[in-house]
């Protein structure tokens, strides 16, 4: 099995391309640190017992007034900024793959529906996406947002802001799946295979979910990458317009927010690392869904 | 073409009901718009006379009618925030909107379409590789991110441009702008040039492929037989004839312009209707977040409707194509 991957195309072009394999390094560990953020930081930066006044606003370890053990300096509150970016780090990738899952469901299932009876069923599908496709996904995301604000009630605890803004996430990106998949599965099912599994009883979903979907994973996998950019992105935006995740349990985005306020006391380094990590994790993503739309797709070569 | 353009009228006029019928759900479900508007100490029989002078006990189907025939006369109802109508808000600030929105698409099609004509013609200079770069980061960086490194550079470190507002403003009639005062002018560079890079990028690397395509073509190898110069070949054949996609592509995104001036307009603190719309989202402001959604999405539907009839008059090989996938 190990022995078949390392011998396939896909691992053949990802040896040869430098920049992709800095990307998947950096990737992997951006991922390694969130998930071990807690053994890795000097403080838990949610809980506000462990933060003391008294170490707000240190600049950097290698500045002339640094302190140890704050790294990259503390905010206004006393947080050391490089533990609350491996925090946030985890808040932003988990909003970013929980939305991508979500949204993946929701657009899969819709494309299937509609590829495999297409007709009436297929029209109304196509027409919510056609008119979707047409507004950005931010304005999209920002309104169920405002909608889940209102009907929720305007404070809402962290765990449930995080699954507003997956909720949001979700129902802003399913279109590019429901299309990509509806139009694999109008080529499938004309096949021979299809036909015997229709011919032998079987029911329609289990069809379209044995035996359709996994002949279309290729362009999923490409789309569900560099859409998992884009719902990071979405989620930093907004926390930083303030209506994502709150202060009190901040996400990259939520950081930058907080840091920009202090922008102009001099104190640059409260919203630069969490602006640098941001844009770090972001292009490595591009990098490596680039790639895959390179790979799987020989057409484009 | 009149069939064609009839359906896309009638299509454009179903996405602007079923916007409408959001928008009134927002309004009429999301909250109770009379708690909204009254305080905690207003008794039942008062709150009884608000529900009934807002036309609420209505049938829903009466209440949605009243609501489209309204937004069409431009009222929107009256902010919970603000307590002022919602129309008087947005024609307040729309002109900082449209002015920061015209400014940055103008940027993004001079930058673009030179950057762009420069890395097709010159395809291994360093300077192309570079513009390559730029608009990879373009593409990556978030927005506001890219604004924030603005304001850092050239309102924190350097001190040249202003980090927030419009500067002065001259009214003319209900319209104001900043274009014809030097402060005003100084502040519309950042927020321009953060809202136009993504256009940039995008027009950037259209105008690039349409350069090189059309370069191959037949009439670009008889133009060098018949010995025009090499600028004239350029300039006046090949850029020409890449000028009505980018032309439509940047029609077609005027409309995402004024959207993700949402982001901009918040970072730089820019008083249009975007950062009205992000102060709406945070205060639970449901009039005016149905109003913008409505303005939008009437800005979009029009500029689609506009670009797809006028592409087909200019380009009838389109015709055939555009009616085959509607």
């Amino acid at each position: 099995m190990v022995k078949r991957a390392l011998d396939s195309d896909l691992f053949y072009s990802f040896r040869r391309s430098k920049i992709t394999m800095v990307a998947a390094a950096v990737t992997l560990l951006f991922f390694l640190l969130a998930i071990l953020a807690s053994v890795l930081s000097v403080q838990n930066p949610f809980d506000p017992a462990q933060l003391q006044l008294m170490n707000s606003r240190i600049s950097p370890l290698w500045t002339s007034d640094g302190q140890s053990p704050f790294l990259l300096g503390t905010d206004e509150q006393g947080r050391d900024v490089l533990s609350a970016i491996l925090y946030g780090m985890r808040i932003s990738l988990l909003v970013g793959v929980l939305g991508v899952v979500f949204s993946g469901a929701i657009g899969i299932l819709l494309g299937l529906t509609a590829g495999y009876f297409g007709g009436a069923v297929d029209g109304l599908i196509m027409r919510i996406a056609d008119v979707q496709l047409s507004f950005p996904a931010i304005l999209i995301a920002l309104l169920i947002n405002g909608i889940a604000k209102s009907v929720f009630g305007n404070k809402l605890d962290e765990m449930s802001m995080l699954a507003v803004l997956v909720f949001a996430i979700g129902l802003s990106f399913w279109v590019q799946y429901a299309r990509t998949v509806r139009g694999s599965v109008m080529v499938e099912k004309n096949k021979d295979y299809v036909a015997a599994a229709q011919l032998i009883g079987l029911p329609a979903p289990v069809i379209m979910l044995r035996h359709v979907l996994p002949n279309t994973m290729g362009p999923i996998l490409v789309i569900a990458t560099i859409n998992l950019a884009l719902a990071i992105i979405t989620e930093a935006t907004l926390s930083f317009l303030g209506s994502g995740m709150p202060e009190t349990m901040p996400s990259l985005g939520t950081l930058i927010r907080i840091g920009n306020n202090y922008l102009f006391a001099g104190e640059w380094w409260i919203v630069a690392f969490p602006g640098i990590a941001l844009a770090a994790l972001i292009l490595s993503i591009n990098l490596l869904g680039d790639w895959l739309r390179d790979a799987l797709n020989p057409k484009l070569r | 073409m009149l069939a064609f353009t009839l359906r896309r009228a009638i299509q454009a006029i179903g996405v602007m009901i079923a916007v409408g019928i959001i928008s009134f759900s927002m309004f009429r479900f999301a909250g109770d718009p009379v708690n909204q508007m009254v305080g905690m100490d207003t008794s039942g029989a008062e709150r009884a006379a608000i529900r009934k002078s807002l036309g609420l006990d209505d049938p829903v189907i009466v209440q949605f009618g009243r609501y489209i025939g309204n937004a069409a006369q431009f009222k929107f109802g009256v902010s919970y925030q603000f307590r002022l109508p919602v129309s008087n808000l947005l024609m307040e600030r729309m002109p900082a909107t449209l002015e920061l929105a015209i400014c940055a698409t103008i940027f993004a099609m001079l930058c673009g379409i030179l950057m762009g004509v420069y890395s097709a013609l010159r395809r291994d200079s360093w300077l192309t590789h570079a513009f390559q770069a730029i608009s990879l980061i373009g593409i990556s960086l978030p927005t506001f991110l890219i604004g924030i490194l603005m304001i850092y550079l050239f309102s924190v470190t350097l001190g040249w441009l202003p980090s927030f507002g419009r500067g002065d403003v001259v009214h003319i009639g209900w319209w104001t702008t900043g274009l014809l005062t030097l402060s005003g002018l100084k502040a519309l560079i950042m927020p321009s040039i953060t809202l136009g890079l993504f256009q940039m990028t995008l027009i950037m690397r259209l105008v690039r492929t349409e350069m090189l395509e059309v370069m191959r073509t037949d009439y670009i190898r008889f133009a060098r037989a018949r010995g025009l110069t090499t600028r004239a070949i350029h300039y006046g054949h090949a850029l020409r004839n890449t000028m009505i996609p980018v032309i439509t592509v940047a029609g077609l995104q005027f409309g995402s312009v004024i959207a993700f001036a949402i982001i901009t307009e918040t970072v730089f603190q820019w008083p249009g209707m975007g950062l009205l719309f992000v102060q709406a989202v945070q205060n639970v402001d449901i009039p005016i977040m149905a109003a913008y959604l409505m303005m939008v999405s009437l800005i979009f539907v029009t500029i689609n409707l506009v670009v797809d009839i006028l592409y087909t008059i200019v380009d009838p090989r389109l015709r055939s194509t555009i009616s085959r996938a509607h």
